[in-house]
């Protein structure tokens, strides 16, 4: 492993517009409509310098930092997932004929993303949907393309938000294996740089053309501890031992209905969640009867239609689809994938527009276990 | 857990590949039979019994349908029809062309089974994906003891196959009918499906059981075979949920830690048994 760099903002612009020249298209965090979503930028004047978000649950406000940071704030509504898996996509389209049906695909462009600022959270969130998509007998192919061309640019957090639980999950503060370059940023009165390590040859080599000094021990050190403390403030936690059992012993509990009383069903943690992969084909014509096209959208396990089976939904009351929700993140996705499908990115509890908190649920459901 | 064959219907599983209706006849009111031949000259499908196909009407929907019978290039599928894709096929008329994606799935393992006694139970449309299973104990009949198939209906008019049931009888298998409501030329008798268990001749010890029907159905009739000595984990059943990939990454046929669509739709019920007692899971 190469020694960590150390970058000025004027350098982190010149990665950027490296990652642009190579044919990557450069897509990272952006100031839009009062909140920091991820876009396509072209520098680090498109980043949301001096800005920082205050979360908590069904709570996400921007505020002014007082100083340029360029990464001092967590996650917003989106994730990476909608470069790697479109929230709509066309699976064929079939021109009518009469003899047969032969079904076209549309065209592959190839797109290289670079993500410019991937938290620890969202690259362990990755990949999970890497290993959902890849998984069983018919892999789907085109996540392993989307996330295989992408160039990964991680950021370790030095700040902790109030919905994050990293900590609890083991996906960070610190961006674990899977970029090809990770930032540090040290921000303060009198300097602003980033660490910057490669994890990949691809991004070794990048480091290199860039040809700044080496960073010294005591700036790895300041680095190291930073992300350290941040490990200590997280705003939330989830105590995750025995996690998967209790939820599967307490199916039958009067408590999901008690959630289900204050759900929308509305989707939005499904929505927001990074790892959250289901979906829904859809069918459509056009007016003529020409052809037909078969659409793959994101859904969610809120909808009503989502189990719909002849005679009616499966799982016919919010609080069962809650139960499906919170069981499949916390528990049964240990059985198909063997990992939790939570990152304790927090996204869930922060946009959940009633505050129900997914920390708080599983808490409930442990000490309603300890107090039968 | 029975192992899923090998794809044989083409390349990428996403992509409908063209069959031609060969004939279509009406079962029942709501049910349609298609068999169904390869568009293309090269076409085949090697299912097994108990796997289903996604069949897709053009320009309407794509629904999960059992492989009833038939060969690899000639595909018996029998459809209820109960919504506007079901409807769409069950109008195709010989000529027509639908899409195939399949076969997915789990398939009865059956192979397991040889040298016991075999109690197979089916409610209403259920008796579908196990009309292969069927023909194929019947071919192999030696390699099987006591056969006992056990059928319920709503009504007599609901009534699947019966030639087939009739040559079933005449391979040497003991085959009962019930029916929810009877009308006047009904001789047989009237109840659940599970009231018929107590007719069946084998040894619970010896048994295994495939069941497909109502999730109710199949409960009641898992709990009646073990009250008969049947262990759980040679009672096998075939369950239903939205399917829409087929190929497990769509999330809707979930049920617990099971994607229904790749991990079943046949399951051993000692895996499921716990799952399907979760009201609304």
């Amino acid at each position: 492993m190469t020694v960590p760099s150390l970058l000025t903002t004027a350098d982190l612009d010149r990665l950027i517009r490296m990652l642009a020249d190579g044919g990557y298209t450069c897509v990272g965090p952006a100031l839009r409509d009062g909140a920091i979503v991820y876009d396509e930028i072209g520098g680090v004047a498109d980043l949301p310098a001096g800005w920082t978000d205050v979360q908590d649950a069904g709570r996400y406000r921007l505020e002014r930092r007082g100083d340029g940071a360029l990464f001092g704030y967590n996650v917003g509504a989106h994730s990476w997932k909608k470069y790697l898996f479109p929230p709509a996509e066309q699976l064929w389209r079939i021109p009518r004929a009469t003899d047969t049906i032969r079904p076209l695909t549309p065209p592959q462009h190839p797109v290289r993303h670079a993500f410019i600022g991937v938290r620890g959270c969202d690259l362990a969130a990755i990949g999970i949907q890497g290993r959902v998509f890849g998984h069983g007998e018919h892999g789907d192919g085109r996540y392993a393309a989307r996330r295989d061309a992408a160039f990964v640019v991680a950021v370790n957090c030095t700040m902790a938000g109030g919905t994050c639980f990293c900590t609890s999950m083991g996906t960070g503060p610190a961006a674990g294996p899977g970029y090809d370059l990770a930032l540090t940023e040290l921000v303060d009165a009198d300097r602003h740089g980033f660490v910057v390590d490669a994890g990949s040859e691809r991004g070794a080599a990048l480091l290199e053309r860039l040809a700044c000094p080496a960073a010294g021990d005591a700036e790895i050190a300041d680095a190291r501890a930073r992300v350290d403390e941040t490990a200590g403030r997280m705003g939330r936690t989830l105590a995750t031992d025995g996690l998967r059992e209790v939820l599967l012993r307490q199916l039958d509990s009067p408590h999901w209905d008690e959630v289900g009383e204050r759900c929308l069903a509305c989707a939005n943690c499904t929505l927001v969640c990074p790892t959250c992969f289901c979906s829904s084909v859809e069918d459509v014509s056009d007016l003529d009867g020409s052809h037909a096209e078969r659409w793959r959208r994101w859904d969610s396990c809120f909808n009503p239609g989502f189990s719909h089976i002849h005679g009616g939904e499966v799982r016919n009351s919010t609080g069962a689809r809650y139960r499906q929700w919170l069981t499949h993140k916390l528990a049964t996705w240990h059985d198909q994938f063997g990992t939790s499908g939570c990152v304790g990115c927090g996204r869930c509890v922060t946009w959940c527009p009633v505050g129900i908190d997914l920390t708080a649920e599983a808490a409930r459901l442990r000490e309603r276990e300890d107090s039968a | 857990m029975a192992a899923a064959t090998e794809r044989a219907c083409g390349t990428s599983p996403l992509l409908p590949h063209a069959w031609r209706v060969a004939e279509a006849w009406r079962e029942t009111g709501d049910v349609v039979t298609l068999a169904l031949e390869p568009a293309a000259g090269d076409g085949a499908c090697d299912w097994q019994p108990g796997q289903f196909n996604m069949l897709y009407a053009f320009g309407v929907g794509e629904v999960p349908i059992s492989v009833s019978g038939g060969t690899s290039r000639r595909l018996l599928h029998t459809i209820r029809e109960v919504g506007p894709v079901t409807r769409a096929l069950g109008a195709l008329a010989p000529g027509s062309i639908v899409g195939l994606r399949g076969p997915f799935g789990t398939a009865w393992p059956l192979r397991e089974a040889r040298g016991r006694d075999l109690v197979i139970a089916a409610g209403g449309i259920g008796l579908a994906p196990l009309r292969a299973l069927i023909d194929t104990v019947c071919r192999e009949r030696d390699a099987f003891g006591q056969v006992a198939v056990l059928y319920g209906t709503r009504s007599p008019a609901d009534q699947l196959y019966g030639p087939d049931l009739d040559r079933w009888r005449r391979a040497g298998l003991q085959v009962e009918m019930t029916v929810d409501h009877a009308d006047v030329d009904w001789r047989g008798p009237v109840g659940v499906v599970t009231s018929l268990v107590r007719r069946v001749r084998s040894d619970g010890q010896r048994t295994t059981a495939f069941l497909c029907g109502p999730e109710i159905m199949m409960r009641f009739m898992a709990r009646e075979l073990e009250q008969a000595g049947v262990a759980d984990s040679h009672v096998w059943v075939s369950l239903e949920r939205n399917m829409q990939c087929a190929t497990g990454h769509c999330g809707h046929c979930q049920l617990g830690p099971v994607f229904v669509c790749a991990d079943g739709p046949v399951f051993a019920w000692q895996h499921v048994r716990r799952l399907l007692t979760v009201r609304a899971l």
